[in-house]
């Protein structure tokens, strides 16, 4: 592998983690959300690079395209957090990390340790992986996955419809009766 | 690159994503870290499904992929109704179950 | 092979009709009155007599005897128990005394209990009597008709019990209002003692030999090989300990002269007739142990032997007229008992049977005495208040024979039968025993034929201060004799005492051939006339003896000392029966009460038991609360515990 494709590999790596620990420690949600994003659309390219050009369009797509809106348009309806910075759990800050820290140790020697991850991925060659490809599959060899995504779309969509509804005195009463 | 790479990668970006779901009070950020951790969990996928020539691998992804954004649509509901009895987003104070 | 003409299959009527008995008086027993009740236990008590006697007649056609199993007890592992009534020679023997007997006192006890219920102011405690008495036989039958030892532990359990209820059946009076309370307390424990013993004898059993069923000990038993014989040793001393429990010998007879506390049918029952032989018969049952056991069968000689001289001493200086019968009762079992040790179960066993007659005699002609005084008593008070005269201290009666008379023949009869002077039963019985002990060992021999003398002695002093001279108080003067439902057993009584040598008369020995079929004896003892001879001369210079002392001078006022005080500290040792109970408070009761008041109750109780259980549970409320801090309703702080489990299930899978 050469010099420049690793560099390549090494920024999209360091693009990644920084803006997933960006998005953890900033203070506004909306920055959140934007460095979210740019989180997304580096791990499409890595998709991309990895020979699933389908799955890295649907990820841009369906993640940073709509989950992503979704959210900053509920971080626009509840308006900014006032919440202090210094966290009421004890210890829950120094246990959290450390905890943290020995899982990713622990990950890392379970799955690296052990096994032979030393072996190259190979590069896409272009072959393989078209939308037509993948249909035929997963039309053909997974039919239970698209009956079960059906089903959770129809829940999710009734929930969400019922969640928020509520009756009439709920949501009007709550804002105005009880203040 | 070597297999090693991606899995490393996806486990820092699991970690972190757990980490912003313990440390954070803001729910929708405490949402956020939760499909940061999706993500890690596709990766690994994705990177598998081309190692070993398969397209099995992106099959799962896209139903992880589907499950995450239901998911989301009902848990930013839920909070969306909570807010409207609490007037406030702070994670610890739905704690009616204590005790 | 059952022969035909047998009536084995009635055997286990001997124990269900006084348990039916029992089971009416329980139940309609108020309705039926006074009379009703006593009519139906005594008909309960008879007709188990039938039965026994149909037993005696199937025995004789067919003298082997029979097992008669009733039902399956217990089936556990290897260990199977029955419950099966065998039917033999001696068991027979024993039905026949003990339900024979047992209905004479019945009878008596309806005339006597009705006075009794009167004098002590309980009219509705008539039936609950009765009950008793009937549980009493239930109990006994069960006792000498068991096929194995664990069911004649049932029986003998059962015998306590009921001694214990009955001689507390006036649990509210007596001393200072808990005397007869406290006698049937100690009866109860002291036979615990005994029990003790009994238990780890069948324990042993059990474990040596994998049966409690007699047949399958005795064969296990002499299967054994010698080197064994320590087990059958330390078998047959357990055994002597429940012995001298029951049969109140050395050093467990301190309950019976308490027992007297008790109603004095109950007292002739029980603790002359019945109970007090269930551990004579339990030795003579036990025969071919203690053959295996030739140290044991000394021990029980000498033991049964000093008991007999330790109780006669003790009886020569007592004043209570059911206490001398008491003391005389212990003595009399240690003849037997020492008879049985040394293996001459036939001369045990008929002073078992002739004690029976004669001790039941006396004693229900003592309860005869007591309620002519009573009545008495009453008949004095009509008019006065005057001092509450003991009716039974011998030193307030005298001259009772001219006011008594019928009393005053059976009872002449009763102690001389005691005493040993022919042709009376007594004689006989005795004479067996002391010739087979002549044989055996000479110092047994002496000191049983001094026991004999004391014997003769205290009857003659018993004789003479109740019945002879005048009458030392108005009370005295005033008593009157008793209605025939009281007399009559006591003369049927006297009638057996005379006639009971013929059970085994020498040269004809009905007896010996009879308990033959059950036990291996060995020759008949030939009858001696040199030993014969000398028991009588004993018997006769000690009612002489006791004619110098108390009848040529009548004793006068009941408050003039005992003509034999210038024996001086021997005397006091003697009417304070040698201070044994107040030995055994000291030594035993005082220090076990201590240990239980001030260690066991406060130190051993409330701080350490006590401490551990509150201990417990507050540790538990404080862990509790420690662990509640978990549950603080956050979602934040659930999530970190979620992660804890992870990291420590991927820590296992780490480091398997």
């Amino acid at each position: 592998m050469d010099l420049l494709s690793q560099i390549g590999y090494g920024f999209l790596a360091l693009v990644i983690v920084s803006s997933a620990a960006g998005m953890i420690l900033s203070r506004n949600a909306v920055y959140s959300a934007v460095l979210l994003v740019i989180n997304f659309i580096s791990v499409a390219i890595i998709y991309l690079v990895l020979g699933a050009p389908f799955i890295a369009l649907v990820q841009i797509t369906v993640y940073a395209g709509s989950i992503m809106i979704l959210f900053l348009f509920v971080i626009m309806l509840l308006g900014p957090d006032f919440l202090t910075g210094t966290e009421p759990i004890k210890g829950q800050r120094v246990l959290g990390i450390s905890l943290g820290v020995v899982l990713a140790v622990e990950a890392g020697i379970l799955l690296v340790g052990r096994g032979n991850l030393w072996a190259l991925v190979p590069v896409f060659d272009g072959k393989g992986s078209s939308p037509e490809a993948l249909g035929l599959v997963l039309f053909s060899q997974n039919p239970l996955i698209i009956i079960g995504i059906s089903l959770i779309l129809l829940v999710a969509t009734v929930g969400a419809i019922l969640l928020t509804r509520g009756d009439g005195s709920a949501s009007h009463g709550n804002l105005e009766g009880k203040e | 690159m070597p297999l090693a790479f991606y899995v490393i990668l996806s486990v820092i970006m699991f970690v972190i994503g757990i980490l912003g779901v313990m440390l954070r009070r803001n729910p929708l950020v405490v949402f956020m870290s939760l499909e940061m951790m999706f993500n890690a969990a596709n990766l690994l996928f994705v990177t598998f499904a081309s190692y070993y020539h398969q397209l099995q691998g992106q099959i799962i992804v896209f139903f992880i992929m589907t499950v995450a954004a239901a998911e989301v649509a009902v848990g930013l509901a839920i909070m969306v109704a909570i807010f409207r009895t609490r007037h406030s987003i702070d994670l610890d104070q739905v704690s009616n179950l204590k005790g | 092979m059952p022969v035909s003409g047998t009536f084995f299959y009635l055997a286990p009527w001997v124990i269900f009709l006084p348990a039916l008995g029992l089971v009416v008086n329980l139940l309609i027993g108020k309705r039926l009155g006074n009379h009703g009740a006593g009519i139906v236990a005594s008909l309960a008590t008879g007709s188990a007599f039938c039965v026994a006697l149909l037993l005696a007649f199937s025995l004789v056609r067919q003298p082997d005897g029979e097992i008669f199993k009733i039902a399956e007890w217990l089936s556990i592992g290897t260990l199977k128990v029955d419950w099966a009534l065998k039917v033999d020679t001696l068991s027979a023997t024993m039905m026949l005394v003990v339900a024979g007997v047992g209905t004479l006192i019945h009878i008596y006890a309806i005339g006597y209990m009705q006075k009794d219920v009167h004098h002590n102011g309980d009219p509705e405690r008539f039936t609950r009597f009765f009950v008793y008495f009937n549980l009493f036989i239930v109990a006994m039958m069960t006792l000498v008709t068991a096929n194995n030892y664990l069911m004649l532990f049932v029986g003998w359990e059962g015998v306590g019990l009921c001694s214990y209820l009955l001689i507390g059946f006036w649990f509210e009076k007596g001393a200072q209002g808990t005397g007869n309370a406290k006698a049937a307390k100690k009866a109860f424990i002291v036979n615990r003692v005994g029990d003790f013993g009994l238990l780890m004898a069948m324990f042993l059993i059990f474990w040596n030999f994998g049966t409690f069923e007699f047949r399958g000990v005795f064969d296990a038993a002499k299967a054994m090989p010698t080197a064994g014989n320590g087990v059958i040793l330390l078998i047959t001393l357990f055994m002597l300990l429940g012995v001298t429990g029951k049969s109140a010998q050395l050093p467990l007879f301190v309950w019976l002269p308490d027992a007297m506390a008790g109603p004095t049918p109950v007292s002739a029952l029980i603790h002359a007739a019945t109970m007090v032989t269930a551990g004579v018969y339990l030795m003579a049952r036990s025969l071919p142990l203690f053959v295996l056991a030739p140290a044991a069968q000394s021990v029980v000689m000498w033991v049964g032997a000093l008991t007999a001289l330790f109780a006669a001493t003790i009886a020569v200086g007592q004043y209570d007229i059911k206490k001398v019968l008491a003391y005389s009762t212990i003595s009399q079992l240690g003849f037997m008992v020492a008879a049985v040790g040394m293996g001459a179960v036939t001369a045990g066993m008929f002073h078992l049977i002739t004690h029976a007659f004669f001790k039941a005699l006396l004693f229900l002609s003592a309860g005869s005495v007591i309620l002519g005084m009573e009545s008495g008593e009453e008949g004095h008070h009509k008019g006065e208040p005057g001092e509450a005269v003991d009716p039974q201290d011998m030193r307030n009666m005298g001259g009772l024979q001219r006011r008594m008379p019928v009393t005053f023949w059976v009872y002449l009869t009763g102690a001389l039968a005691l005493s040993g002077i022919a042709p009376l039963s007594g004689f006989f019985s005795k004479d067996e025993i002391l010739t087979s002990v002549g044989q055996q060992s000479l110092p047994v021999f002496i000191i049983l034929l001094a026991a004999a003398f004391l014997t003769a002695f205290y009857m003659g002093r018993q004789l003479l201060m109740v019945f002879g001279g005048r009458a030392r108080t108005h009370v005295a003067e005033q008593a009157k004799e008793n209605s025939p439902i009281i007399t009559v057993p006591l003369v049927i009584l006297a009638v057996l005492s005379i006639l009971g040598g013929l059970i085994n008369f020498p040269g004809l020995n009905w007896l010996e051939t009879w308990l033959e079929h059950t036990l291996e004896l060995g020759k008949p003892e030939a009858f001696s006339i040199l030993t014969a001879g000398i028991s009588l001369v004993i018997a006769l210079t000690g009612l002489f003896a006791a004619w110098l002392l108390y009848g040529r001078r009548s004793l006068g006022s009941p408050e003039r000392p005992d003509p034999l005080t210038p024996m001086g500290w021997l005397y006091k040792a003697l009417e304070h029966k040698w201070w044994v109970d107040e030995v055994y408070q000291f030594v035993l009761v005082q220090p076990y009460r201590y240990i239980a008041r001030e260690v066991m109750a406060t130190w051993s109780d409330q701080e350490i038991i006590d401490g551990v259980a509150n201990d417990l549970g507050n540790i538990t409320s404080a862990l509790s609360q420690g662990w509640s801090a978990l549950q603080n309703g956050l979602v934040r702080s659930y999530a970190l515990m979620m992660l804890l489990g992870v990291v420590a299930i991927l820590a296992y899978l780490l480091f398997r």
